[in-house]
């Protein structure tokens, strides 16, 4: 019970809800870049969102299956192709023993996730399965995964006819457009002039190729400090908007170091962290501040809005296998 | 200096996180006083904790807001953490002191060359002003089980690299500016390497992956080449 990737794309990878409680002593907490694709996908073949998924970015992998299993694709379009025939994003599949699922370059956004029913049977490492590409610790699944890799399922499912999919509409947040992020003020957020703060919310910053799952690189006009103090090296994390001395702004991704030295001028709120992940080189973004209270009701919303949807697919997948 | 007038202030990092600020200047009472504090959190963790991660003058607590059992949950868990606080009392237990063997010869001390000519010194001084101190660990961050050691001697402190090292080899013991610390993993960085370390600072199959621990006390001491080759040996394989 397995499958097997045949061409790698351009950087596939094992992710679960990441690594807590190893921060400390100076892991990443790492993780799927956008957790809604993610919990999308799960929900689609009725895992519970802990199950760790592929996380396929930019250009996909092509991945033959050794046994029968029901897959879901959630997140940026990559024109999926089973036996060379589309498939739709949040749509339960069933596969059966060598079939082939055909990626593509990602049409928008930069992420798509693979969940198999029942989830990956690969070993987690310190309390989890994500992948950190950048420290490469934990064994074979734990980087980049490379043609001619086998990653075992939990268990095989066998065909099943599913005529229902998630709506379409749940990935609207992939635009490829300009998009507005909601921020909180950083803890460093005074130390900019007035100008710069003003140009930061008010003027569009572009994702750069030099982005990457550790973080985003944004150019746009420069931030300037109204003080030249050094920062005492303290805690960065996912979302965490920082600003070297050049002034661009780096947006610290799903493999965020635990600590950083350069100023904060910003931390983009929970529920516009997916949205962000699928920003992709050279599209805009609009920064756009808000209070610890609203983005908080946002945080209530989208975990309310997948709960529901949980639900609902739960009663759907109970239905067809009674 | 009684724990329990610490001051400090608290600052939402994100909906789920709190960055407690203890004030700007480093000292290692404070720090130390930072570990006690997150020792307390991690052994009676209020509803929806999830970890503390120690700096040199901030501790940070990541939280669940929504397991936290309160509709205003930052200020919620704030007072959870003053109130772990007040608990604390002076703390007059003896840090553990980890001692870890160097080689400094030219072949793994990269930059020595240059860190003694910034600084006017040879490089036998270099070496006697670095194995001449008992470091404090403030924390270990930048990369797993990287620890920022202070207590450098003045005069070996050496600015970063201009650019950093695409690749700086597992057990390189670097100095930025005033801190010294090592590279536990193969990993780009921008210290200046004066050495190396055969011991494994990661022991990934442990409950606790990170050999030095935040509050610890390091020495270093000097090896052969010889004597680095047989410990590598006996560490790694």
């Amino acid at each position: 019970m397995a499958l097997k990737i045949i061409e790698e794309g351009l950087q596939t990878s094992i992710q679960d809800m990441g690594r807590y409680g190893y921060r400390a002593a100076g892991f990443s907490v790492s993780g799927t870049m956008d957790a809604k694709a993610a919990a999308l996908a799960n929900i689609a073949v009725n895992n519970d969102l802990d199950q760790a998924v592929l996380e396929m970015s930019y250009v996909g992998p092509s991945i033959t299956f050794e046994s029968d299993t029901v897959i879901a694709l959630a997140g940026a379009d990559m024109a999926a192709k089973i036996n060379g025939k589309p498939i739709q994003l949040g749509k339960p599949v069933s596969v059966k023993k060598a079939d082939t699922l055909q990626l593509r370059t990602a049409r928008r956004g930069l992420h798509c996730y693979l969940a198999v029913k029942g989830g990956f049977d690969v070993p987690d490492f310190l309390g989890s399965k994500s992948a950190s590409l950048k420290d490469q610790l934990g064994g074979s699944f734990h980087g980049k995964l490379k043609a001619g890799d086998t990653l075992p399922i939990h268990f095989s499912t066998k065909t099943i006819d599913v005529s229902w999919r998630l709506s379409p509409e749940l990935f609207d947040y992939i635009s490829g457009k300009q998009t507005t992020i909601r921020f909180l003020e950083g803890r460093q957020y005074h130390w900019f002039s007035g100008q710069s703060l003003s140009d930061f919310t008010s003027t569009d910053y572009t994702s750069t190729p030099q982005s990457n799952r550790m973080g985003y690189r944004l150019q746009g006009i420069p931030l300037k400090r109204q003080n030249q103090e050094d920062l005492v090296t303290e805690a960065a994390g996912f979302g965490t908007i920082q600003v070297p001395p050049d002034g661009q702004p780096i947006v610290l991704m799903a493999e965020s170091q635990p600590t950083g030295g350069y100023p904060k001028i910003g931390q983009v709120i929970q529920s516009d962290l997916s949205a962000l992940s699928q920003i992709r080189p050279g599209q805009p973004i609009v920064f756009q501040k808000t209070t610890l209270e609203d983005a908080l009701l946002e945080m209530n919303n989208t975990i309310s809005e997948l709960t529901i949807l949980q639900r609902i697919a739960g009663k759907k997948w109970r239905e067809l296998e009674t | 200096m009684n724990p329990t007038q610490k001051q400090f202030s608290f600052f939402p990092l994100s909906e789920s996180s709190i960055l407690i600020d203890f004030g700007e200047e480093i000292s290692i009472e404070k720090n130390m006083y930072i570990h006690q504090l997150t020792e307390v959190l991690n052994a009676e963790p209020f509803p929806g904790f999830t970890e503390a991660v120690p700096a040199y003058t901030t501790l940070t607590v990541y939280y669940d807001p929504l397991a936290v059992g309160s509709s205003n949950p930052f200020q919620h868990a704030c007072t959870r953490i003053e109130h772990a606080a007040s608990t604390l009392r002076p703390d007059n237990s003896e840090s553990k002191t980890v001692e870890l063997p160097v080689c400094y010869d030219q072949e793994f001390a990269l930059d020595i060359e240059g860190v003694a000519n910034q600084n006017g010194l040879s490089v036998k001084e270099v070496i006697e002003k670095h194995t001449g101190q008992l470091y404090h660990v403030y924390f270990i961050g930048f990369a797993p089980g990287f620890p920022f050691l202070g207590g450098l001697d003045p005069e070996i402190a050496t600015p970063r690299k201009q650019s950093p090292r695409r690749k700086t080899p597992a057990g390189s013991v670097g100095i930025a500016g005033k801190q010294t610390g090592v590279y536990p993993i193969d990993t780009p960085g921008g210290w200046q390497i004066i050495g190396r370390t055969p011991r494994q600072l990661l022991r990934l199959n442990d409950r606790n992956p990170s050999l030095l621990q935040p509050g610890d006390k390091v020495r270093f001491y000097p090896i052969s080449k010889q004597e680095y080759l047989r410990q590598e040996e006996a560490e790694w394989h």
